[in-house]
């Protein structure tokens, strides 16, 4: 990687120079002092002044100091790390879509209220659920519905609950989701086959119990075979079901939510259904769920007549309301849908078995050189630990960071956190046999350093931009925008 | 089966490999009453032609106007090709959320970049790296104030607020011990006095539109000295985040807080998202803030890095206790609008802002000379209310007649203001557009 | 390693008792366990505590802690040296790390703590 330095937009700027010249203005002028008066603000000081070349120049150097899909195997665990396929993005930049205004009457946007129902009615399909939204902007914004609609339901039937139940490997979002929907949390231990402690469960469950959340399959990346009754458990003590269906895509055509008990489901579309990351997001988290929960759902709601037109409806009285301005990410839902029609009905169980595949081939390759602290059989990840490396002073952040040199990215590391030193590895069903043969044999040349030349690991990375950058003083005397230097 | 790269023989050699006759072995912990046994009911795959031809036929059934005055919340704006270009780079849009600094440096530079600039513009001290929307920033805005409130248990919400934002805002806050009043607006702005009589040492904070729903440039100073005197928050959501470029910062009106929706910048309307959430406040109350924050760091060989930091707020962290449970937020989003802001510039924004309202204010001068058609007199941006002689609805329906999208129908907001439209004005406007609006509306009425 | 004079909660929190107020922060073992400390989160003086109430957070880089009250009392004041130098919690744990200094009500609730063997024998037994 090359290793020349880019300035920030702000120490490129230079009096007088333009990277987008408009139109000159073709009404008269106003004045400001008439319009607005004392009103108005000073310059934007620090807004750079730099041409098109620079503009260009500087992100693509930035870019360049990125790594993506498109480079090479990116094996987060849990974040399910898939092609992004470019037939996504022209879908979704399809002017007739991309410059709908979410307030056109409905019949000037047909074409946009189709894409959603569409969509919704796959979703239903895959989750074995009846009734979907597309609001929620993210997963843990659908983590946050779903668990609003439980709470109405509650309300509705006049069940004053306060407790909601995680697993102790939970994605921190879920427990952050009960709190911010006004419940107290209370984990759930793992048993030692790192699924749900029933016995544990049973003893919590009571007439205190809102419902629980739970990934399926689970962080660990195995599937919780009680799951059916989890659910009978809860339902008997008038308790609800989350599934949190971030790990969907182990299932997708091999086992449905519905099917299993649960109540509410989110699902990541930029897991599940391929769209980009774009490094943070936008993600789409969209929720499907049983009938009796359906009242509840975000407003407005797409209907269709029976000649096939389409139009939004707000009369749903006990719905909880709105979560998102508008009708969600709309624009990732386009980018879904072209994935779920692109693999067709056949396509989508092959994905979900090629996940699945690669995951234990991984697996199988590995398990001679990394600790695996659950022996159960795991779906589309597994988790590893650092254990055996330990034992030479390598951590997992070390491993992590050498992976860097081999041009892989890192494995997600210490989640979750009911395995020290985790290293949660998910290959994804669009890597290929070489690709994955690689990326073991980079693993396990690391493991036989750390054994060898542990300081060859510890010291690692060293081919990157930056190398090791300090957490500790970023925190402790935070500098979170740029400012002029003041002499 | 373009996206699946194994062969044939890869397949069979990997099954056998990992000691597994048929693949349905590797799902033998999936209990056989819990499998799915049937076929879903999804069409078979289509080829990228028919994905084309599906989609076109899709995006050919909306009906897009030559010429469209909608906004409310979400702008039309002209934004140059590389915004399209460089966004859609790999590195950029193919990334996750940049937890290892050593291969994310372009995302946490470009990130903390628009901190800096989107700071700039609210005229406060730390940005976060963006949330999902303007409406949700809002909401979180309120959940920010009453952890820096702590013991006061109202929340005061103007009646010129966006009325979605209201609602999202409702939703954040219906199973907390936070209560909700609102605050009258009187000729389409906050009624101060009504406001000044309901703020006492309950209220956490007051929520304002600037501009407000109704387009109109709030007292934001006066506004923030009463909140501010009383001990409550003032929390300023801003929806065209372009006005920022021409008024005077929320921050420098005293305002605690200033979120909103960045969408303006870079970002087409989308049918309503993905947009971009932006969020700001002072210093001394960053450890409050929902959502990620890059800061700059150095690497081990001094070199100048960024990393996101003050983690110790979020879910991955506190779990139950975290400052909000958002995780994925608009990074693609904001990197969008850092892209058009640096190609816009400092004097390019500004500019820009000042054609937006120019042509505003030139469409607000001919209506307002219609008979029988009534304008707010009130300072606004790129956005007013038109009150006309007849219902909206049917106005609107000439209007499409002539090609014109004229406004948005505040009835469907408020069937007491159904003889009112919100009519928004941009660069993207031409004068010919403008001219030939005013003659359209002259020919209805 | 630690003061032999302090006592310890099983929260790993030490106290130091001097005349009518009580010194509080967090032991060696725990500043370890979190890494380097980047924020300290204290009460303001003048609240009141009962013994086992959450009185503030340290966070470091990947991880945040609940410190807890290891006696009833009222909050003297804080180490507002923290506030710029978190650093002194991992560095000096024991004495410039501290976090408060509380007047307390009821001598007795010390009878429950670990002396440092005690604790010691306790942070052995934790990590195996």
């Amino acid at each position: 990687m090359n290793d020349f330095r880019e300035f920030l937009l702000f120490e490129r700027s230079r009096q007088g120079k333009v990277g987008c010249p408009m139109p000159a203005l073709d009404v008269p002028e106003v004045e400001l002092e008439s319009s607005l008066p004392e009103m108005t603000r000073a310059e934007l000081d620090v807004f750079p002044e730099i041409s098109e070349v620079e503009v260009v120049r500087h992100f693509t150097r930035l870019s360049q100091w990125n790594f993506g899909i498109d480079q090479g195997m990116y094996p987060l665990g849990s974040c399910t790390m898939k092609h992004n396929p470019r037939i996504n993005e022209a879908m979704a930049a399809l002017a007739g879509l991309a410059n709908a205004h979410p307030l056109a009457e409905d019949s000037q946007v047909q074409g946009c209220l189709g894409v959603i129902h569409e969509l919704q009615s796959y979703l239903c399909e895959i989750t074995g659920l009846p009734y979907c939204s597309t609001q929620p902007a993210a997963g843990a914004h659908g983590e946050f519905t779903g668990i609003l609609l439980i709470k109405a339901l509650l309300d509705k039937r006049g069940s004053k609950r306060s407790i909601v139940i995680v697993p102790d490997s939970a994605h921190g979002t879920n427990p952050a989701t009960a709190s911010l929907c006004g419940f107290d949390v209370k984990e759930v231990k793992s048993d030692k086959h790192g699924r749900v402690d029933m016995e544990h469960l049973a003893s919590m469950v009571n007439d205190q119990t809102a419902g629980m959340m739970i990934t399926n399959p689970n962080t660990l990346g195995i599937f919780e075979t009680n799951i059916a009754e989890i659910a009978e458990i809860l339902h008997a003590k008038g308790a609800l079901l989350y599934m949190d269906g971030a790990n969907m895509n182990a299932l997708v055509g091999k086992t449905r939510p519905g099917d299993m008990g649960v109540d509410v489901i989110h699902l990541n579309l930029h897991k599940t259904f391929s769209t980009p990351h774009g490094g943070g997001g936008p993600g789409s988290g969209p929720i499907c769920c049983t009938e009796e929960l359906a009242p509840f759902l975000p407003t407005p709601r797409v209907t269709k007549d029976g000649n096939d037109i389409y139009a939004w409806s707000n009369d749903f009285p006990d719905s909880i309301g709105k979560v998102h301005g508008w009708y969600g990410q709309f624009g990732v839902l386009v980018r879904a849908l072209t994935w779920i029609l692109t693999l067709g009905k056949e396509g989508l169980v092959r994905h979900t078995e090629h996940a699945v595949l690669n995951n234990n081939y991984l697996r199988k390759m590995l398990a001679p050189h990394f600790d695996i602290p659950y022996p159960a059989e795991t779906l589309h990840e597994t988790v590893f630990t650092d254990k055996r490396q330990q034992a030479h002073g390598v951590s997992t952040m070390d491993i992590a960071k050498s992976l860097l040199d081999y041009g892989f990215h890192p494995p997600t590391v210490y989640f979750p956190l009911v395995v020290p030193g985790a290293l949660m590895v998910e290959p994804t069903e669009t890597e290929s046999r070489g690709e994955l043969n690689r990326f073991a044999r980079a693993l396990m040349d690391i493991s036989n350093r750390a054994a060898s030349d542990p300081q060859s690991v510890t010291s690692a990375p060293h081919t990157t931009q930056i190398q090791r950058a300090d957490e500790t003083i970023a925190a402790r005397q935070p500098i979170l925008r740029w400012q002029p230097k003041t002499s | 089966m373009k996206y699946l790269p194994l062969s044939p023989k890869d397949k069979t050699e990997m099954l056998e490999f990992v000691g597994a006759k048929t693949i349905d072995d590797l799902f033998a912990s999936i209990p056989s009453d819990l499998k799915f046994r049937g076929s879903l009911n999804v069409p078979s795959a289509y080829s990228e032609m028919e994905i084309r031809e599906h989609f076109e036929n899709l995006a050919g059934k909306n009906k897009l106007l030559a010429a469209r005055f909608l906004g409310a919340g979400v702008y039309a704006h002209f934004y140059p090709v590389i915004v399209d270009a460089l966004s859609q780079r790999q590195e950029f849009l193919t990334s996750y959320t940049p937890y290892q600094p050593e291969i994310s440096q372009g995302t946490l530079q470009y990130l903390f970049e628009f901190q800096t600039m989107i700071t700039t513009l609210t005229g406060l001290d730390v940005s976060n790296a963006s949330m999902y929307d303007g409406a949700t920033a809002a909401a979180e805005a309120v959940l920010m104030a009453s952890r820096l409130r702590k013991r006061r248990p109202r929340v005061l919400l103007s009646r010129a607020l966006h009325p979605n934002y209201i609602k999202v805002i409702e939703t954040y806050l219906s199973n907390l011990e936070l209560h909700i009043q609102m605050v009258g607006q009187a000729d389409g702005v906050t009624n101060v006095s009504e406001l000044k009589e309901n703020l006492d040492n309950d209220v956490c904070a007051f929520v304002v539109g600037y501009p407000n729903f109704n387009g109109i440039v709030e007292p934001l100073e006066q506004i923030s000295e009463a909140v501010r005197a009383s001990g409550a928050m003032t929390i300023a959501v801003t929806t065209e985040a372009l006005s920022l470029a021409l008024l005077k910062s929320p921050g420098s009106c005293n305002a605690d807080l200033s979120v909103g929706e960045a969408q303006s910048f870079g970002n087409a309307p989308q049918y309503g998202g993905p947009h971009l959430g932006f969020f700001t406040c002072l210093d001394a109350d960053k450890r409050q803030m929902p959502g990620r924050i890059c800061g700059q760091t150095v690497d081990r060989q001094g070199k100048r890095a960024f990393v996101l930091t003050l983690n110790a707020r979020e879910q991955h962290i506190r779990r139950a206790k975290a400052t909000s449970n958002i995780c994925s937020n608009e990074g693609l989003c904001a990197l969008r609008a850092t892209i058009y802001l640096s190609a816009m510039g400092k004097v390019g924004l500004r500019k820009l802002a000042i054609a937006n309202h120019s042509k505003a204010v030139y469409l607000h001068k001919c209506l307002g000379a219609i008979d029988g058609v009534t304008v707010t007199n009130a300072a606004f941006f790129n956005e007013f209310v038109v009150r006309l002689p007849r219902p909206a609805k049917s106005v609107l329906k000439g209007m499409a007649e002539h090609g014109v999208q004229a406004g948005v129908d505040l009835g469907r907001f408020d069937e007491r203001r159904d003889h009112e439209i919100l009519v928004a004005v941009t660069e993207l406007n031409t004068r010919k557009q403008l001219d030939a609006y005013v003659t359209a509306l002259e020919g209805l009425l | 390693m630690y003061p032999s004079e302090y006592r310890y909660t099983k929260d790993h929190e030490w106290i130091n008792i001097e005349g009518n107020f009580a010194i509080v922060g967090i032991t060696d073992h725990a500043q370890n366990q979190l890494g380097d400390i980047v924020f300290v989160e204290l009460p303001e003086g003048g609240s009141t505590f009962t013994i086992g109430d959450e009185f503030g957070t340290v966070e470091s880089v990947k991880a945040v802690a609940e410190i807890f009250m290891p006696i009833t009392g009222e909050i003297d004041s804080i180490n507002e040296a923290l506030e710029e130098n978190p650093e002194l919690v991992n560095e000096r744990p024991h004495d410039d790390g501290w976090m408060v200094r509380i007047r307390y009500s009821d001598p007795s609730e010390l009878e429950d703590l670990m002396d440092h063997e005690a604790y010691e024998a306790y942070v052995e037994e934790e990590s195996k």
